[in-house]
């Protein structure tokens, strides 16, 4: 569509039952897009193990190589990927928007950003047209929503599950493809000196609790139905007057576009 | 205390018992007496004492002795009592998300979050961008209010807002920041302004006790447990909401003024998207109908005028006038709209749960004592035709008006 450079960050996934190695579900989707936008001329780039087999299943999306910045598994990431990008030409940076294994806070797209000094979107949906050095891009809000944004190039855009779903993974393609590896230097992360990870465990429903005193409101509190509990209500009203009121909640609540 | 009246066998008993000391309290009015001209006065109003039903009955038997007013109900209004920070050891920030105005459930859960970690010497500050539409922030734990004028921070403005809370950093320099996890706003706020601060923070908390907190890692399946950071992230239900105290919302304000800056992103508004496509579970506007909806072409006219997503009752749905995935309610689909406008539902029990998460309720009925209006934040009670055909005049005029306006 445009001759962007663009480079997707991608990570490897964990199944969320087994916890097998895979593919990462959001960075897959990041991949996805930069396909739509760059089609062969996109760049992935993963800071990890080389010899990760669950990498494959990136290069079975259609890529020919994909490029890993070596490194043992937990050392930093940031500074690394930073300074790689910092000397390319990537104009777009696509990344999910969290990690599916390790610390997985979300907040690599938004460092990256601060440390390149690049403009953040968050969410992006699709991209609509780059002109000038400037791209239109469609952000996804909650409940289905949309918005349009402008931003300068070049920029760090981190995708969820609003974007287009990832294609299958190709066996064959997965095989031929080429990871290769290059040296880079040893951040160690310093977080797991001090934290440290524990089997989660599901998390209890929340109970109702009950404040009251007498046994009455007790009765009453267990035996009571959903109740809002003096609502307007309009009786004897003609259809005009009724509509305005309603027309005016809505408006009020802003749920009119 | 309900509003029934009955006879009290205790005042009764109080007013027949003439060494009791409140025995001369407990008398009834004097009933007929002595007037300046020697002439004997009655008051009728003394006599006899108020049923069960409110009605008065008169015991001419003489066996009914005092007790004869109406035993006064206590006032259900209980004061909270006010929590008063007058010098704060320090200062805990708190940014809702304030979706639509009003702080969600998941503010309120943060707001106690942030209770919970100033104890009895910090205060909590409450950062709003804009106008706000919350009544009940005293009663949600807001001890200092810091509100930013609407004009630069409205729309999409993250780097603005990151730039004014740092400059509350340099101000107040808070033992925690605490924003919500959400998609809303509060989880990219948060992560920017950890950014920006520089501090490594702690993300999907979902509990903060002695120091430390513990939130998801990775996928969910693991937690991690540290030493809680300054800024933290918190999940839906990191703790319970403030709920037995008042605060006063002291006007806190921004000693520095905020700079003027070019923001990078620029936002060019909404964009229209067919309601239809989007999931009913996550809608944020529904138009639903019922078994009072006949002219179901009027129906789905309206909900295209109103830009809502259509949902419907089960009866709707047995009927055939709707499709089953637009069942709302325990059989169907659990919605969580901020808006939901029922037309023409009475409001069974399973319908009503399934709407239970709804902020605003607009019942359209002909029924006034049906559930649904019980439930509702605003009834009208009529034919559903006529109003809807009211309310798609109504918005025309104004979608027409607000073109012209912007022409």
């Amino acid at each position: 569509m445009t001759e962007l450079n663009i480079v997707a960050l991608v990570s490897v996934g964990a199944h969320p039952l087994s916890g097998r190695p895979r593919r990462a579900e959001q960075d897959a989707r990041a991949v996805e897009l930069g396909l739509h936008l760059a089609g062969e001329r996109l760049q992935v780039l993963h800071a990890g193990d080389p010899q990760q087999e669950a990498l494959r299943a990136y290069l079975g999306m259609g890529l020919n190589q994909l490029k890993i910045l070596e490194q043992p598994a937990h050392s930093d990431a940031l500074p690394v990927l930073a300074d790689y990008l910092a000397d390319s030409s990537a104009q777009l940076v696509l990344t999910g928007s969290q990690a599916e294994t390790g610390e997985g806070s979300g907040m690599l797209p938004f460092l990256l950003a601060e440390q390149l000094g690049w403009p953040l979107v968050v969410g992006l949906a699709a991209v609509e047209q780059v002109s000038d050095g400037v791209a239109q891009v469609l952000q996804a809000l909650p409940r289905g929503q949309r918005r349009r944004l402008q931003v300068r190039l070049p920029f760090v855009a981190s995708v969820d599950n609003a974007a287009p779903t990832a294609r299958q993974s190709a066996f064959g393609p997965a095989r031929r493809g080429l990871l290769t590896a290059e040296e880079v230097e040893l951040v160690a992360d310093p977080l797991f000196a001090s934290a440290q990870l524990q089997p989660a465990k599901p998390r209890p429903k929340r109970l109702k609790v009950i404040k009251a005193k007498t046994g009455a409101e007790r009765m009453k509190a267990a035996t009571a139905k959903a109740s809002g509990g003096g609502g307007q209500v309009l009786k004897d009203v003609s259809p005009e007057a009724g509509a305005e009121a309603i027309f005016k909640l809505l408006l009020e609540e802003g749920v009119l576009r | 205390m309900s509003e029934i009246i009955r006879r009290d066998p205790r005042v009764e008993w109080i007013a027949r018992n003439r060494l009791h000391p409140l025995h001369a309290a407990a008398q009834p009015a004097a009933v007929s007496w002595m007037g300046p001209n020697g002439v004997i006065r009655k008051n009728p109003h003394g006599v006899g004492f108020i049923g069960p039903n409110g009605l008065k009955r008169i015991d001419r038997s003489g066996g009914q002795q005092g007790g004869s007013q109406k035993r006064s109900t206590a006032s259900a209004v209980v004061q909270l009592p006010l929590h008063v920070i007058e010098q704060p050891a320090f200062h805990i920030v708190v940014v809702p998300d304030m979706v639509g105005g009003r702080l969600s459930a998941h503010d309120k859960d943060l707001l106690g979050l942030a209770h919970k970690l100033a104890g009895s010497d910090g205060a909590v500050v409450a950062v709003i961008f804009g106008e706000h539409k919350e009544n009940a922030l005293d009663c949600n734990g807001v001890d200092r209010l810091l509100q930013f004028e609407a004009d630069g921070f409205s729309g999409y403005a993250p780097e603005a807002r990151v730039l004014a809370l740092a400059a509350l950093e340099r101000q107040l320099t808070p033992r925690h920041w605490l924003l919500p996890d959400s998609r809303t706003g509060g989880g990219e706020l948060g992560r920017r302004l950890a950014a920006k601060l520089g501090v490594r923070p702690a993300t999907r908390v979902w509990q903060v006790a002695d120091g430390v907190s513990s939130g998801r890692a990775g996928a969910g399946r693991e937690d991690l447990v540290q030493q809680a950071p300054r800024v933290v992230l918190a999940a839906v239900e990191c703790a319970e909401p403030v709920s037995e105290t008042r605060h006063e919302v002291r006007a806190l304000a921004l000693n520095e003024a905020l700079v003027r800056h070019i923001p990078r992103i620029q936002d060019l508004g909404a964009v229209a998207v067919d309601p239809a496509q989007i999931p009913m579970a996550e809608a944020e506007f529904i138009l639903s109908g019922g078994n009072g909806v006949k002219d179901w072409a009027l129906f789905h006219q309206a909900a295209a005028a109103l830009g809502a997503t259509e949902g419907a009752s089960r009866v709707a749905v047995d009927d055939g006038y709707m499709g089953r995935e637009r069942q709302v309610g325990a059989s169907g689909i659990w919605v969580t709209a901020r808006v939901y406008v029922a037309v023409g539902i009475s409001g069974a029990i399973q319908h009503l749960q399934g709407i239970g998460a709804c902020d605003k309720v607009v019942a359209i009925n002909l029924d006034p004592t049906c559930d649904m209006i019980k439930r509702a934040d605003l009834s009208v009670i009529g034919e559903s035709a006529a109003i809807l055909q009211a309310l798609i005049e109504r918005v025309a005029a104004y979608r027409q008006g607000g073109a012209r306006d912007a022409a």
